[in-house]
């Protein structure tokens, strides 16, 4: 097991997770444009929407759901792990978020590609002869679970940098942020998708 | 460098907050199945607010954090909501 | 503590590390090189932004063509715009004295994180160049004007995608440097600084990059949207699909209102450093000027609809806009009354700085008061879309950021480079700028309330006159702006030594020799009461 690697300096805890805090601020923000954007046209076509979310498979939306949460678990408990020194339970709960993450990302490629194989997707000729409403929903659920995709995506690659980081030792009881950090992304990532669930797939 | 408030979480706490999670979730799949009208996308919310909370406040420990961090992270959400709110000052009253 | 330059120290400007030559410059993570950095580019970028507004102002000299067609006008506008506010005054006052001072004057070695502050600098560049380009590729130089409405902006053959992903970019960069900033305020602090010991400009760039960190994102979001307007037609905007376009006016306004709190906060942070300096008097009000930076950002979010009153908003919440938007003109107001009190039975030392912050409050209040003329409904209908509105934001952004900036300018100059410029010169290039400025921009409010359109290349014979004194009056501007940068110019290379406080401030920056070395201090210094105590310096003991 390798030792502390000696970094130049390590960023104070308290003042690396402020920093992360006020970046996820940023995040929220961000993804509160296109939650602006739903909420205006929810209210103004809600028979539209609707019908269009009963295509959206409710089944793979709750699943996704199942496994972002439980990704959450997971590296919640990877933090808790390192600080107590367990450096072997770190590592498998970190790649079983992970494992979570990919398992979202392929149902999500599921989920689109039935989408556009029946050519509902933004600008496609089926989707203009639908009704405004739908147009409209099909477009905020493209670009919203794309954006979020990204980020899980993203994510991901945190992540995996921390898998490699766990392994050599330099994330370890005494040094953990990285980590911590990335933790707190992850979560982010599941917020979003915590709004996204019912607003997509439940109003029907 | 000292350690602050470096109180470890246990797993199972962790674990019983995923409990509370899916059951959650399982609420709000269900709870839509019924025809609330217009406030079934309440509940959804609703719903989906106290998983947000939860989340935030254990998984993220933004429990154990100072209150300057407790606050901004609601004064954040107050914000994104005002703008909201003030939005629909517009489109509700066209 | 050593007190002149060129005793027994190196400057951050001399100091030797692990980099040599430009590589020594490319790669710093000193907040003072990197805010140089930022500088240089920001000047450069300010005159070329400045030349094209000359060009407009050429063809508006009379009516009809004069130089260039209508096309070539609406390409000019809409660069200058986005040059000016996207590289030029929403990021300027912060990345420029925010990142050499604030460190300095909160007692600190640098900002919470250098790296970071470098990645935000070449981001910057990165957007500059992207906005350059745009110029010269795809379809031709965007024409939407720098507020891309839609539909227009998803309709035009021009590279209207060039020009969002470089305010996208430059989004990026302003977040990442508000995010840094908060977190120096909050954590960096020299022992002893409570917030309330902070001095004032502190305070502005703590409300400033609150602004930048929750209002950006959503400019972000929106120039996304845009995109996936025109290249997917996603519908969000547009009518015929079911969308909305005053939605974006919603999303881009939601943004921009802030940002023009963004481009203020600082520049009245440093009047607030101005004022005590050249009157030897502690400031009037501290406590008031520092709630009223919070609260011109807290109020400052729910105002964007004043942009849009006649856009087909709902009356209630044209109601709602409007009374928002007197409100904020109130710690604005207070801000203006505490820096008159600053002065009122000082000591008064007509230096640059104090001239040109002087210029700043009467500039800004013209720019103010012709806000509130916008601001009530009824006169919005008279004056929106008009040349009056282009004259209100520029006394506000030009008279009052601009001027603000050339206080700082003049005011740390001999802090920044070590060496004081012709202080003559100074005086009657302030003199030739504010005469020009006057001329050039109060005939634009007269015409504007009579109805000349704003980017418009030709007009009514009725407004030649007030046209033509425009020009008149922008040409001596920029005169004077000229002078104002060779004298600068001149004196960053053969200016006399300056010494570490010649103008006899008590805040941190003029405790620490000029230039100031690498790590600023060298015993971090310990507070042991407010700012602006004109009996010793701040950190005696």
């Amino acid at each position: 097991m390798a030792d502390h690697h000696v970094h130049s300096e390590h960023i104070d805890r308290e003042t690396g997770k402020l920093a992360m805090w006020i970046f996820l601020f940023t995040e929220l923000f961000l993804f509160g444009g296109l939650f602006l954007v739903y909420a205006v046209f929810r209210a103004k076509y809600s028979e539209d929407f609707h019908t269009a979310a009963d295509d959206l498979n409710t089944f793979i939306g709750t699943l996704n759901t199942v496994f972002l949460l439980t990704s959450s678990m997971t590296v919640a408990m990877a933090i808790t792990a390192i600080q107590k020194n367990e450096r072997n339970l770190a590592f498998m709960l970190v790649l079983v978020t992970l494992f979570l993450a990919a398992l979202f990302m392929i149902d999500k490629y599921i989920e689109w590609s039935h989408e556009i194989k029946n050519s509902i997707y933004p600008g496609s000729e089926i989707l203009k002869n639908k009704p405004h409403g739908e147009l409209l929903f099909f477009g905020l659920y493209f670009m919203m679970t794309g954006l979020h995709a990204l980020h899980v995506f993203i994510g991901m690659t945190l992540l995996t940098i921390n898998l490699v980081k766990i392994k050599t030792g330099s994330i370890n009881q005494e040094h953990f942020l990285l980590l911590e950090n990335s933790g707190l992304y992850w979560h982010l990532v599941d917020l979003i998708w915590i709004f996204l669930f019912p607003l997509l797939y439940l109003v029907t | 460098m000292k350690n602050t408030a470096s109180h470890i979480t246990g797993y199972s706490t962790y674990a019983i907050i995923l409990i509370v999670l899916l059951a959650l979730t399982t609420l709000s799949v269900l709870a839509t199945g019924y025809h609330l009208g217009a406030f079934t996308v309440g509940l959804a919310l609703l719903i989906a607010g106290i998983k947000v909370a939860t989340v935030i406040s254990y998984y993220m420990h933004i429990r154990s954090e100072n209150l300057f961090l407790k606050l901004a992270v609601i004064g954040v959400f107050v914000l994104f909501g005002l703008v909201i709110i003030i939005t629909f000052f517009d489109y509700l009253f066209r | 503590m050593a007190a002149i330059g060129g005793e027994n120290y190196t400057s951050y400007l001399n100091h030797r590390g692990k980099y040599h030559g430009i590589l020594s410059w490319l790669l710093t993570t000193d907040h003072k090189r990197i805010g140089l950095m930022y500088f240089y580019v920001i000047a450069a970028f300010f005159f070329i932004a400045a030349s094209l507004g000359v060009m407009m102002r050429t063809e508006l000299i009379a009516p009809g063509e004069t130089i260039m067609g209508p096309q070539t006008y609406n390409g000019l506008f809409t660069v200058h715009g986005i040059i000016m506010i996207f590289i030029i005054v929403i990021p300027g006052l912060s990345v420029i004295f925010g990142n050499f001072f604030l460190p300095i004057l909160i007692g600190a070695r640098d900002v919470a994180f250098p790296k970071l502050n470098l990645l935000s600098f070449y981001l910057f560049c990165l957007g500059a160049v992207l906005a350059v380009l745009s110029q010269f590729t795809g379809g031709g130089p965007p024409d939407t004007g720098w507020t891309f409405y839609v539909p227009y902006s998803v309709e035009s053959s021009t590279n209207v995608i060039f020009a969002l992903t470089a305010a996208f970019i430059l989004g990026f960069s302003s977040i990442l440097t508000g995010l840094n900033f908060i977190v120096t305020i909050h954590k960096m602090r020299a022992p002893g600084m409570s917030f309330f010991r902070m001095p004032l400009f502190s305070w502005s760039l703590y409300a400033t990059a609150w602004i930048q960190v929750l209002a950006t994102p959503i400019i972000g979001i929106t120039l996304l949207m845009v995109i996936a307007e025109r290249v997917l037609g996603i519908g969000f905007f547009d009518p015929s699909l079911g969308g909305d376009p005053v939605l974006f006016q919603h999303l881009f306004w939601i943004y921009s209102h802030p940002a023009v709190y963004i481009m203020i906060l600082p520049a009245m942070g440093i009047a607030t450093e101005i004022f005590p300096t050249f009157s030897q008097k502690p400031v009037f009000g501290y406590m008031a000027i520092a709630l009223s930076s919070l609260a011109i950002a807290f109020i400052g979010y729910f105002v964007w609809g004043h942009h849009m009153f006649t856009s087909g908003t709902s009356y209630f919440s044209r109601l709602f806009f409007s009374l928002l938007t007197f409100l904020v003109a109130v710690p604005s107001a207070i801000k203006v009354f505490n820096w008159v009190a600053t002065m009122y039975g000082g000591s008064i030392d007509l230096k640059p700085p104090l001239l040109y912050a002087i210029g700043f409050i009467f500039l800004f209040m013209i720019g103010g008061l012709t806000g509130l003329i916008q601001g009530a409904l009824a006169t919005n209908i008279q004056v929106h879309d008009t040349a009056f509105v282009v004259a209100h934001f520029h006394y506000i952004i030009f008279g009052g950021m601009g001027f603000a900036a050339f206080a700082g300018i003049h005011y740390w100059f001999p802090k920044m480079f070590g060496r004081m410029y012709n202080i003559r010169l100074a005086n009657i290039a302030f003199g030739i700028i504010f005469t020009g400025f006057n001329l050039f921009y109060f005939p634009q409010l007269i015409i504007g309330m009579q109805g000349m359109p704003r980017r418009y290349f030709d007009y009514l014979p009725q407004f030649s006159t007030g046209q033509f004194i425009s020009t008149i009056g922008a040409y001596i501007l920029f005169t004077g702006l000229v002078m104002m940068l060779i004298n600068l110019l001149y004196a960053r290379r053969r200016g006399a030594p300056a010494p570490a406080n010649p103008w006899k401030g008590v805040t941190l920056e003029w405790q620490i020799p000029s230039p100031p070395p690498l790590e600023n201090f060298d015993v971090l210094p310990e507070i042991t009461r407010r700012p602006y105590f004109f009996g010793e310096p701040i950190n005696a003991k």
